[in-house]
């Protein structure tokens, strides 16, 4: 009943292929966004720094892997790597142009990303799944070491630490740096997640992502019905690492705000693979979901017997915490192997008919 | 399940998970000094974090039990999880820094790399951060880092201390000789590289680089290379955790002599030697505390909070251990900043702010170690406006088998011969390139 659409006419093709053909999809994303923009950064700076941050940067990860591996079918254990790549690469493009506006810092870590993503992405062309998993783990663990190797990525401080510069959005409102409110680097990692979001929502529904998909589903009859494939998947690699290094760049300037290259180690790309993997294969939703779980879930875990009043040592909680965090992985998996994305889905499909199902 | 059910469910965990977020008050307590611990009691590096915190929060209790705080205001502790994982100190941070009457004292993050994600926050919070034996080395430039103290010693200090070390044993001669530095392949390790180069050029002897990447489980072809081809006479190792043990190993399965073999401070405690067994026999460290089981500070925590059941070790006799005891170096140092600084602004819960000031009008004379019962676990220390890490000093220990013994007498590291300015250029291209004024010490 609450998600019926009877009623609901579509009048014109535009309307029919719009992006949210049902009005209470349509009303609950401008009801969320509406709160994203104008609640959330009432709320105190320790929701704002240390749970929206991250949040919105490893979605923004998620989103650039799950384009890649749920949308194009290229398994990849990169996204540490790129996610360097587009950290060091703003870093070194603010620190050499001082009065480059931020949002095109970042707009370059990304290009910069993208390059080394289709350099990583050739290999591709030639193999596939297992193999190229372990093909783009040398782009993890080649580009970390070539950043942590050659002191000029790092502006030759002994440490090899990166700490990101003060910079500003528009006038004086600055986005990274000590300066930086906790709002500002909020709404400014919001509209960017937002807006690579919409981004990625449409190229999944255009051209590009339909030959994606083709190839994800059987590279053979795709190349037959005309889909070219080393521009289809070298296209996948090059917008997924353009993701993955804007994220490189928002974890660096905006959340952390000093990085080293460790920061991006194998773990981080494992973890966006589990994202991706929990969150729904090919879902755009399931991106934000799956950066939810796995940002979010741990942070409950932690603080939720100090809430209920339990007063249980540290090192207790943490051990409890693993062992939670691990069952509940395998129970959403075996629950819903297609991952929370499908689980939402599903829950609308029981809404529509609600009361009365058959 | 039926799906009302998974509903009923996933509404109720969206309430209860909305809840838990929110961080916690810290214990609700009219009046204390609140004074919160990052630990890392699990994860990778748990052997050596363990003790590190019993030390610290041993500290802290026993001031409460015995003298009922600083200066008479009680001290609120609380323990924050890290796992020495950057992300989950600065949540930690972000959690804690309003705890208490009068939010975080200090912060103590005990990783260097929530170290460098926590400067610009706490500067801009006023919040000293107290990075003892880790982080930048050019924070001791205290006009350009205002809240970050590095007392007693850096890791510029500390190479340049080894090196002296070396230079003595070596009769005062080092051009020549060949050292070699094992280090870890991260910001940590790499630290002293600068100052060892430095000194390679002032004291002409060669210096040859071997990274040993993250964990450091497998070091075989490292050693090899060293034990059969370099042949250095004296190896330095800027190491953590299982890579300690690990290389301790190979290099007495290389034959390499322990005698000339020095991990730095991170790299010389009880679980890096113990788990080597008779091998690791002859290993020096170097430290900048002292070695000691026995002392007044050791007997009051074991009167006071031992006796009663209220220690945080599992056993009484982890009390001294080397990690046990720079936790102690940690507690004092920060407790007597607060203590500096009540006597300044008056008995009451200090900010943020004021602990600054404290830490920055710090005295620690030989007088007051004294009385605090710690002669011989710490060098006096005097810290100033430009200099956070005042002056402390650092010394070489050896492993006999059983325990740790005393290898060198106090050294003084060379910070009028060069480190000064180190620390100042390289704070001064930090200060660059974050468009920071440096402020005025007069």
């Amino acid at each position: 009943m609450i998600y019926r659409e009877a009623g609901q006419f579509k009048t014109s093709y535009a309307r029919d292929g719009g992006l949210y053909p049902i009005r209470q999809d349509r009303y609950g994303l401008i009801v969320l966004l509406l709160v994203a923009v104008f609640a959330v950064p009432m709320m105190s700076e320790y929701w704002l720094v240390t749970i929206f941050l991250p949040f919105l940067v490893m979605a923004v990860a998620a989103l650039g892997l799950n384009i890649l591996t749920g949308y194009a079918g290229q398994l990849s254990l990169g996204t540490g790597g790129f996610m360097a790549c587009g950290a060091y690469a703003a870093y070194k493009l603010a620190t050499a142009f001082p009065d480059l506006n931020i949002v095109l810092v970042f707009l370059g870590a990304g290009l910069v990303s993208a390059l080394v993503g289709i350099l990583f992405g050739i290999p591709s062309l030639r193999i596939k799944g297992f193999y190229l998993a372990v093909a783009t783990l040398a782009a993890q663990f080649f580009i970390l070491w070539l950043l942590n190797k050659v002191p000029w990525f790092v502006n030759y401080s002994p440490s090899g630490v990166i700490s990101a510069p003060p910079r500003a959005i528009f006038g004086d409102i600055y986005v990274t740096g000590a300066t930086a409110t906790p709002e500002a680097k909020y709404l400014f990692a919001l509209a960017v997640a937002a807006l690579l979001a919409l981004a990625a929502k449409n190229l999944t529904r255009c051209a590009i992502g339909r030959s994606w998909m083709a190839i994800r589903d059987m590279d053979i009859a795709a190349e037959i019905i005309g889909i070219k494939p080393m521009a289809t998947k070298l296209g996948a690699f090059a917008i997924s690492s353009f993701y993955c290094g804007i994220a490189g760049a928002m974890w660096a300037f905006i959340y952390t705000s000093s990085v080293e290259a460790n920061a991006f180690e194998i773990s981080r790309s494992f973890q966006v693979l589990f994202m991706v993997i929990i969150g729904g294969l090919g879902s755009i939703l399931g991106s934000f979901l799956g950066a939810a779980f796995i940002v979010l879930l741990p942070i409950l875990l932690k603080n939720a017997p100090e809430m209920v009043g339990l007063s249980i040592p540290v090192d207790v909680i943490a051990h409890i915490e693993f062992m939670i965090f691990g069952a509940l992985i395998i129970f959403f998996l075996i629950v819903e192997p297609h991952g929370l994305a499908r689980l939402w889905q599903i829950g609308k499909e029981k809404l529509r008919l609600w009361p009365f199902p058959y | 399940m039926s799906f009302r059910k998974t509903l009923t469910m996933a509404a109720l965990a969206g309430v209860v998970g909305a809840g838990a977020l929110a961080p916690a008050p810290a214990q609700a307590q009219e009046n204390g000094q609140y004074m919160p611990q990052m630990v890392y009691r699990t994860g990778p590096y748990a052997p050596n974090g363990i003790p590190l915190a019993n030390g610290e929060g041993d500290y802290l209790r026993l001031l409460n039990e015995r003298d009922g705080g600083i200066n008479g205001v009680p001290i609120l502790i609380e323990e924050c999880e890290t796992a020495y994982n950057t992300d989950r100190g600065v949540e930690c941070y972000e959690k804690m820094k309003n705890g208490g009457p009068t939010g975080a004292a200090q912060f103590s993050p005990y990783s260097t790399g929530i170290t460098y994600a926590l400067i610009e926050r706490a500067t801009a919070d006023q919040i000293p951060i107290f990075s003892m034996g880790y982080g930048r080395a050019d924070a001791s430039y205290g006009k350009v880092f205002e809240y970050v103290f590095t007392a007693p010693a850096t890791y510029w200090a500390g190479a340049d201390a080894a090196i002296q070390y070396i230079k003595a044993e070596e009769g005062g001669d080092l051009s020549g000789k060949k050292i070699a530095l094992v280090y870890h392949d991260s910001a940590y390790g790499k630290e002293p590289i600068a100052t060892l180069e430095h000194l390679a050029g002032q004291e002409g002897y060669n210096l040859s680089l071997f990274p040993v990447p993250h964990p450091g489980l497998e070091q075989k072809s490292t050693w090899l290379k060293i034990g059969r081809q370099v042949r250095p006479d004296w190896v330095i190792m800027w190491g953590w955790g299982v890579m300690n043990q690990t290389a301790i190993k190979e290099a007495a399965a290389v034959g390499f002599p322990m005698e000339r073999f020095i991990g730095n401070w991170w790299a010389g405690a009880e679980p890096d030697v113990r788990p080597a067994g008779e091998s690791a026999i002859g290993y020096k460290a170097l430290q900048f505390h002292g070695v000691a089981h026995d002392l007044k500070v050791h007997q009051d925590m074991k009167t006071h909070l031992y006796a009663n059941g209220k220690g945080l070790a599992d056993d009484e006799s982890q009390v001294g251990e080397v990690l046990y005891n720079r936790g102690i170096v940690n507690a004092v140092i920060s407790t007597e900043a607060v203590r500096t600084a009540m006597d300044h602004f008056g008995n009451k819960p200090m900010t943020g702010e004021q602990v600054q000031w404290g830490f920055e009008n710090l005295n620690l004379t030989a007088e007051r170690l004294e009385a605090l019962g710690l002669t011989g676990l710490m060098s006096p220390l005097s810290l100033s406006c430009a200099d956070h890490e005042g002056g402390g000093q650092a010394r070489i220990v050896q492993w006999d088998g059983e325990d740790w013994r005393p290898a060198s007498d106090w050294i003084v590291p060379n910070r009028a011969g060069f480190l000064s300015e180190a620390y100042e250029a390289s704070a001064m291209q930090y200060a660059n390139e974050k468009g920071l004024t440096p402020r005025d010490c007069n």
